[in-house]
């Protein structure tokens, strides 16, 4: 089950585009919203990276920074990025494959991230979490708004 | 807190672009120029017999010329032409750069000067913002979509369904 709200974020290692780790560590101080998605250059992912990329200003303004979150090589969702011409930092769960996202609860076992969202606040405490119906539902970028105002409630 | 929170679609208002009869059922489209999707729906709906309220959703990294295209139809609008300019826009996807938006607002017999400083204006692209930013409210998340008779639809969307009262 995806991590519920009130809990602390899990211990995990995920990797910048530049190999850089970006750990636990990286989320205190700021509000963080990990987006997870099944495969770089799949078809609802690239709906969804170009949708949420329009609305990096809006949560910007409140604060939030939003990442996309997969089990692609860094490379691979380096070149996804620039295909789409969006700007969302990608962060990579390759090796150990997937150990983030099981321990965000959002680990699908045919070896891919659920479509999740996930939100944690400053404290490095989980917010708020939404986990899509299916992995061929995009979840509207209302619901990361949604999901904020829930947060700071 | 955000402007972007879950919220119902806006009714149709004194702003809205409007067209069709007034007793027809009403379809409120969130759509893009760059998106061929869109074009084939807006084709579709041109003969179908609905009011139709236009919205901009312009996504950029997908459709790089899908914003010019939406101020340059507001721009358009605010010499009364906003249809005829989305007719255009939708009939040749392939030709939407500036050149290109220049000859369109030229056949439309519109003040060059004033087209061109409207569609750079800020109040141009705030209004295209406020469509977007409704969509997204409403939970828009691909184009087209429409919401008509209280549903929202999207992907493959059924035109004659659409045309019966009460969507």
């Amino acid at each position: 089950m995806i991590i519920q709200p009130g809990t602390a974020a899990p211990d995990f290692v995920l990797r910048r585009a530049d190999g850089a780790e970006f750990t636990r560590a990286d989320l205190e101080g700021a509000t963080t919203v990990l987006v997870f998605y099944p495969f770089a250059f799949s078809p609802v992912c690239t709906d969804q990276l170009n949708l949420y990329d329009e609305i990096l200003d809006e949560l910007a303004a409140q604060g939030a920074t939003l990442y996309g979150v997969s089990c692609d090589a860094t490379y691979s969702q380096t070149a996804f990025r620039e295909r789409l011409g969006v700007s969302i930092e990608q962060l990579s769960d390759f090796e150990p494959k997937g150990a983030a996202c099981r321990a965000f609860g959002v680990y699908h076992p045919a070896g891919f991230p659920q479509r999740a969202l996930v939100i944690i606040g400053p404290d490095g405490v989980v917010r708020w979490s939404y986990e899509a119906p299916s992995p061929s539902e995009l979840p509207g970028a209302n619901l990361i708004f949604d999901g904020l105002a829930a947060a700071a409630a | 807190m955000s402007e972007l929170r879950s919220a119902p679609v806006p009714a149709i208002g004194a702003e809205d672009h409007v067209r069709g009869p007034a007793d027809a059922p009403l379809v409120i489209e969130y759509a893009d120029f760059e998106c061929p999707f869109c074009a084939a729906l807006s084709a579709k709906l041109a003969g179908a017999r609905v009011r139709r309220g236009f919205r901009h959703f312009p996504v950029r990294s997908s459709h790089p010329r899908a914003w010019a295209a939406a101020c340059a139809a507001e721009a358009a609008a605010l010499q009364g032409r906003f249809w005829e300019m989305h007719d255009l826009l939708f009939a040749d996807q392939g030709r939407l750069e500036d050149p290109h938006l220049w000859e369109r607002a030229r056949r439309l017999e519109l003040d060059l000067d004033r087209f061109e400083s409207d569609r750079r204006s800020d109040a141009v692209s705030g209004r295209v913002r406020r469509d977007f930013e409704s969509g997204v409210r409403a939970g828009v998340v691909t184009t087209p979509t429409v919401f008509a008779g209280g549903r929202m639809h999207a992907g493959e969307i059924d035109v004659a369904a659409l045309e019966a009262p009460g969507g």
